[in-house]
């Protein structure tokens, strides 16, 4: 019999039982609640009165709506304010343990679930948002599910699934100097396209994914979404052991031996079957910027805007010029010929503290440039925030002509203040530049956060080193 | 969630590929804590000429004349016909919400992003995938014949077109009972609580840390 990968392994630790027709109930170890998808499963549970399976399973906290700047004065927006006030009101109800918007340690749901050990090796975890694929890093096997399957997992601690088929994509050899895990995952999509993984759970391998810290295996992961998985996973080693140490929900010291021996076993056996093998030359990589709004549509940023007329297929090709259109852009252009308006620094995807050294590295003894309308730096968690304080990072940001913001989602999607104006050009760190992600008309570029900030101080796409 | 057995309904067609759940329903009307009234903020940023708030009445708003939907033939459509990857991008349950609440009880595409595939099917919307030429086929008649309806059955799992002739499509039986039955998937599931707790018996050995509250 062939070996098991990764996913099938974790599926099969949390099998509670299993249908003729294949359908599934599996065990879900830990969730994530927030805000925006939570009120109505919340809602449904008081209909049918029920209570929480298991409350400490769960933890909740606002980041989606939450704004970032101001915070002494609370939310303005009464909507935005109902639906935290409604999360406490709910958490309090059903027992479970939250994170408020004044506690240190509040922020983005996939950035607070790692640093506080909520995201180990091995468990299920489940959010009501898409990037919860990002806890894979971790090879726990996560993934995002619609409200009605957050009251599910509420009510009973399982969900009805059926098994994802794997894919591995694999990345081999060293990445060149400024290449970052989101350049990377941006050029797996590239090549997979946004519905490549649709119906896999990919499995990220190779010496390049190897050599990726923890915070890139996450961005990595976190984008996993985008190529249509909602499962993306990256193997145990020293790297992943070594993070998960001492944090506040992970095994405490009599447990960590236990814990280790399962851990360790957390990797695809040496013969195990993928349906689909993906491989990558690392060397190939290089930094990349989206020019169109699906994440599919990118390029590297030493390149040119493509032409919809050099596309074949019919439908690809109007569907390329609607994006130009869209995206106010000509064909041909030189990515590094575009004016930039506003730099957003933040979101799941890169607000950890990695991303904020990266930042400010880059802006260290530089300014802004006058182009620029506003360039914005938003930690993914309070804890992020303060070390990057202690670090002189915010300093030498604000210096820079950056702004430093409190933690939350911000313009990642742009439910609270912080929003674009419509056909303001944004080099953003997130993960989706669909049509009106960032604010109604606003034209959305994902980068790295080396790019986008020295996009900041150029005033054009650029990389760190052209500055 | 209401059964689903068999429809009649006029199709309208959305001719784009990778439609994400913010365009068929943006962000700011994610603010609401009900499950509700979201249909006349679907496809808002499409179908309206101004910018969509919440709680704002929608009726006098500027209609956007070229977007398909607000086309008078296709008024009263419950049957979406559409391109691949459909429903990509945002786990929001809020998209099928606004397309039950818009009247869309079947959605037929190549292809659809696993995560909104499934929400459907909680909310008793019928996600159809059909290959390519087929969808192709579907556009070319709908385009064609004004009021074109489709006949779905789910018991059958058939599409049958106008002219007689039928489409037939796959469904997982789990989801199939569940949709034609309109049953409450929680009860199901608490059907199955002794498993849970002797699983979660088995597990706490295995993985103690896990239940650290
Ligand atoms: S930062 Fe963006 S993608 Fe991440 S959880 Fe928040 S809204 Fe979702």
């Amino acid at each position: 019999m062939a070996g098991q990968t990764l996913y099938d392994k974790l599926w099969e630790s949390h099998v509670v039982r299993e249908d003729e027709s294949g359908s599934t109930l599996i065990y879900i170890d830990r969730q994530l609640v927030h805000e925006v998808t939570s009120p109505q499963a919340f809602e449904g549970m008081r209909l049918s009165g029920r209570k929480a399976w298991r409350s400490g399973a769960s933890l909740g906290v606002p980041d989606h709506n939450v704004p970032t700047i101001d915070r002494d004065k609370g939310i303005v927006d009464p909507v935005a304010k109902k639906q935290v006030d409604t999360l406490e009101q709910n958490c309090k109800d059903f027992g479970i343990t939250e994170f408020l918007m004044g506690d240190p340690r509040q922020g983005i749901v996939h950035v607070i679930g790692p640093e506080q050990g909520i995201t180990v090796p091995g468990i299920t975890l489940v959010c009501g948002d898409s990037h919860t694929s990002t806890h894979g890093a971790f090879a726990a096997l996560a993934f995002g599910i619609g409200t009605s399957e957050v009251e599910h997992v509420l009510s009973t601690q399982c969900l009805v699934q059926k098994k994802s088929k794997n894919l591995q994509v694999r990345v081999d050899g060293a990445l060149k100097p400024g290449v970052e895990a989101k350049d990377v995952a941006l050029a797996i999509i590239g090549v997979i396209g946004t519905a490549g993984g649709t119906g896999y759970s990919i499995e990220f391998a190779g010496s390049a994914i190897e050599s990726l810290s923890m915070e890139g295996r996450m961005s990595l992961c976190n984008l996993a979404i985008e190529a249509g998985a909602r499962t993306g996973l990256v193997a145990v080693d020293d790297t992943t052991l070594e993070y998960v140490k001492n944090r506040p929900y992970g095994p405490t010291a009599e447990q960590w031996s236990q814990a280790e021996s399962v851990w360790k076993t957390l990797h695809s056996d040496d013969d195990a079957v993928f349906d689909k093998v993906i491989t990558l030359a690392a060397e190939g990589i290089e930094p990349q910027v989206t020019w169109g709004t699906s994440p599919e549509m990118v390029v590297p940023i030493s390149g040119r805007v493509p032409n919809p007329a050099d596309e074949a297929d019919a439908v690809k090709s109007s569907g390329m010029a609607r994006a130009l259109e869209y995206m106010g852009l000509a064909a041909n252009t030189p990515m590094t010929d575009i004016p930039v308006d506003v730099v957003f620094i933040g979101s799941c995807t890169n607000s950890r503290i990695e991303d904020m050294r990266a930042a400010a590295t880059v802006a260290k003894g530089r300014k802004v440039s006058d182009k620029i309308k506003y360039a914005m730096v938003v930690p993914g968690s309070g804890l992020v925030k303060a070390q990057a304080e202690e670090e002189g990072l915010d300093k030498i940001l604000i210096e820079a002509g950056f702004q430093w913001r409190d933690p939350g989602c911000s313009m990642c999607l742009a439910m609270n203040a912080d929003k674009l104006l419509s056909q303001e050009r944004c080099a953003s760190t997130s993960n989706r530049n669909f049509e009106g992600r960032q604010g109604n008309g606003g034209r959305t570029h994902l980068v790295s956060p080396s790019i986008a900030a020295a996009s900041a101080i150029a005033g054009v796409f650029a990389t760190p080193e052209s500055l | 969630m209401d059964a689903f057995t068999t429809l009649n309904g006029v199709v309208a067609p959305l001719d784009r590929s990778n439609v994400d759940t913010d365009a068929i329903i943006p962000k700011q009307f994610l603010k609401s804590i009900k499950r509700s009234g979201f249909g006349p903020n679907a496809f808002d940023e499409w179908r309206y000429l101004d910018t969509g708030e919440p709680d704002v009445d929608c009726s006098g708003r500027p209609l956007n004349p070229e977007f398909v939907l607000n086309q008078p033939r296709y008024q009263g459509a419950s049957v979406l016909l559409t391109r691949k990857n459909f429903g990509c991008g945002s786990s929001r349950e809020h998209a099928p919400w606004a397309l039950l609440d818009y009247g869309f009880r079947c959605v037929i595409s190549p292809s659809f992003a696993d995560i909104f595939y499934n929400n459907c099917f909680k909310n008793g919307i019928l996600p159809i995938i059909q290959p390519e030429a087929a969808v192709d086929r579907l556009f070319e008649q709908t385009f064609e014949a004004e009021g074109y309806a489709l006949k779905i059955d789910l018991l059958k799992q058939s599409i049958i077109l106008p002219d007689g002739e039928s489409l037939s499509f796959e469904i997982d039986a789990f989801r199939k009972d569940a949709l034609l039955k309109g049953l409450d998937e929680v009860g199901l599931t608490l059907q199955y609580a002794s498993d849970i707790k002797a699983f979660e018996d088995k597990h706490r050995t295995a993985m103690p840390w896990v239940f650290s509250e």
